[in-house]
């Protein structure tokens, strides 16, 4: 009897656990408010920054347009002179914009090269201590602020710049350059090399294997597969390298002039903006409007970089 | 004839003792097969045979390895030149994100091979050895990636053949393959037999039974039996061995 009695209650207790179990998985939805409220603050957030970025290119049309109601888009782009500043005026871009590539061109032809090679170095041939000292160094270097790199050219390449070409003037692009290059080339070497790691060491192997050296497996393998990568880093690069305005403003000079030769003295786009900002222009007047022209080109400038680099990409991508 | 001998090889990962006085000769043109328990010393074994251990930072190996006569492991030994006579193969497919012909003319390319008929000529070969020609002639400059997991497979063994190795080291070939695929690469290795000296480390038994000639049994860093296939899943000299065969381990 009392087995009887236990077997009742165990079967009891199951069916009350049973029935415990079932109930409650489904449950009817409640109007989740604190979801709605969360989704809501967070889309605004992401649409602060979206309606900055529409906000910044509509001033800047706007200013632009009407910047070509007292200029022609024509004598913009053919003329060689920039001298809104004083008569006889001259609104020709090419002035400034040969600045801004020659700086360009010239920290490029420093920062990728350098850059690429020193990724190289760390993720194919450095061994594992050398790449955990240099790599964080790479990384406090790219957060030096520019006006830093700037008085560095302006005082110390500048003066070693004349010691080698005494008739070098003090602002020249040369030595500005070479310091946009400094100051770009961590950003390369680390970026690069992050992609060369992330190229998995099974395809490393395989060239080994077949009798590859080192310089062949970075060369033929690694690079190619990191391709992508390396591209990304070259193009952030040289957008900061057009954008970049403090080491420009400080030792490049302020002479907007046709030309390519980089011991001269010359003045890109970016500082130009800052002469004319910093300088009692009045508001609405045609030396206003120019900043916001010259704004223009530098975002249309940096926006043709970024599709040309989407355009390698897509070309030489290799998948892995 | 044998073709490689070891003489007392000891390795060490920094500290760890992990071959332990290996001693043994693999003959020429026969299908030697290593086999053993995870982290038994067999696939280590077979790196040190074209030097692949170098890679790894913290490697120390003592005695010596003649490959044709040679000590492989002496000061002035060309080992770009060593890996290209002793090929190969991954336990993962491992082919380069480029297209079928540039992964088969990849060895070639490095060593120093430009015109592009003899390149030709090397690429439909090497994938013909490797049972893959048919399969691939009409697509040579489509990504490799394309291809499934057993053609990967079979087209790295075409980039290793087409080095012109005298040697082919295999690592678990088959692992990661399908049963389909794993008979294709096993028929191939059985046909390369004729002309390539095959060192295949399997965890398949059954694999190593069929297609290999001599078997040797890894444990703990040490060689236990080295023997013909035969006398090693037939009638085992050391108990370790019988039991392991037997599948009371591993």
């Amino acid at each position: 009897m009392n087995e009887a009695v236990l077997k009742n209650a165990r079967n009891r207790s199951t069916q009350n656990q049973s029935q415990k179990k079932t109930s409650g998985i489904v449950q009817k939805k409640r109007m989740n408010r604190e979801d709605f409220v969360v989704k809501s603050i967070l889309f605004l957030c992401a649409m602060v920054s979206i309606l900055t970025t529409i906000g910044i290119v509509a001033v800047l049309l706007v200013e632009t347009l009407s910047f070509f109601k007292d200029v022609s888009l024509l004598a913009f782009l053919t003329d060689t002179k920039w001298t809104p500043l004083f008569k006889p005026e001259h609104f020709g871009i090419l002035a400034l914009l040969s600045g801004s590539v020659l700086i360009t061109l010239g920290a490029s032809l420093v920062a990728l090269p350098l850059g690429l090679m020193t990724a190289i170095y760390l993720s194919e041939y450095a061994d594992d201590r050398v790449r955990r000292v240099i790599k964080p160094i790479l990384e406090v270097l790219a957060g030096i602020p520019t006006i830093v790199y700037g008085y560095f050219a302006l005082t110390f390449v500048t003066p070693l710049l004349r010691v080698i070409s005494p008739d070098m003037g003090v602002f020249n692009a040369l030595s500005a350059s070479i310091v946009v290059g400094i100051m770009i080339l961590p950003m390369v070497a680390s970026l690069s090399e992050d992609a060369m790691v992330s190229v998995p060491k099974s395809l490393r192997n395989g060239a080994y294997s077949l009798g590859a050296t080192r310089l062949e497996v970075a060369r033929k393998v690694v690079v190619p597969a990191a391709f992508s990568g390396i591209i990304s880093s070259f193009v952030l690069a040289i957008s900061r390298a057009i954008g970049e305005t403090m080491i420009v403003t400080i030792a490049a000079g302020a002479t907007p002039k046709l030309t390519l030769n980089p011991l001269e003295s010359v003045q890109t786009m970016t500082a130009y903006i800052v002469q004319v900002s910093l300088g009692d222009i009045q508001h609405g007047s045609i030396e206003y409007k120019t900043i916001f022209a010259v704004g223009m080109t530098l975002f249309i400038l940096t926006f043709l970089i970024n599709l040309i680099a989407q355009w390698l990409k897509r070309r030489f991508k290799e998948e892995y | 004839m044998s073709i490689i001998q070891m003489k007392n090889v000891d390795l060490y990962y920094d500290k760890h003792h992990a071959l332990k006085n290996i001693t043994g000769e693999i003959n020429e043109r026969s299908i030697t097969a290593l086999i053993g328990p995870s982290g038994c010393g067999k696939s280590t074994f077979l790196r040190t045979l074209n030097r692949m251990n170098d890679m790894i930072q913290g490697v120390h190996i003592e005695g010596e390895i003649l490959v044709a006569e040679q000590n492989i492991y002496h000061a002035d030994v060309n080992v770009e030149n060593l890996r290209k006579n002793i090929g190969m193969v991954f336990q993962q497919p491992n082919p380069f994100p480029k297209s079928i012909y540039d992964n088969v003319a990849f060895g070639r390319r490095i060593h120093g091979m430009r015109d592009r008929k003899e390149l030709d000529e090397v690429v439909e070969q090497s994938l013909k050895a490797a049972a893959l020609w048919e399969e691939v002639k009409d697509i040579l400059k489509k990504p490799a990636y394309g291809l499934s997991g057993g053609q990967q497979q079979r087209l790295c063994i075409a980039r290793a053949l087409a080095v012109n190795p005298q040697i082919l080291l295999m690592d678990e070939p088959t692992s990661a393959l399908d049963p389909i695929s794993t008979a294709k690469i096993e028929e191939l290795i059985g046909e390369l037999r004729k002309q390539y000296t095959i060192v295949i480390v399997t965890h398949n038994m059954q694999q190593a039974a069929r297609i290999s000639d001599d078997t040797a049994f890894f444990l703990q860093g040490e060689i236990i039996e080295f023997d013909t296939t035969e006398k090693i899943f037939h009638t085992p000299s050391d108990q370790r061995t019988e039991d392991y065969i037997a599948g009371r381990f591993g």
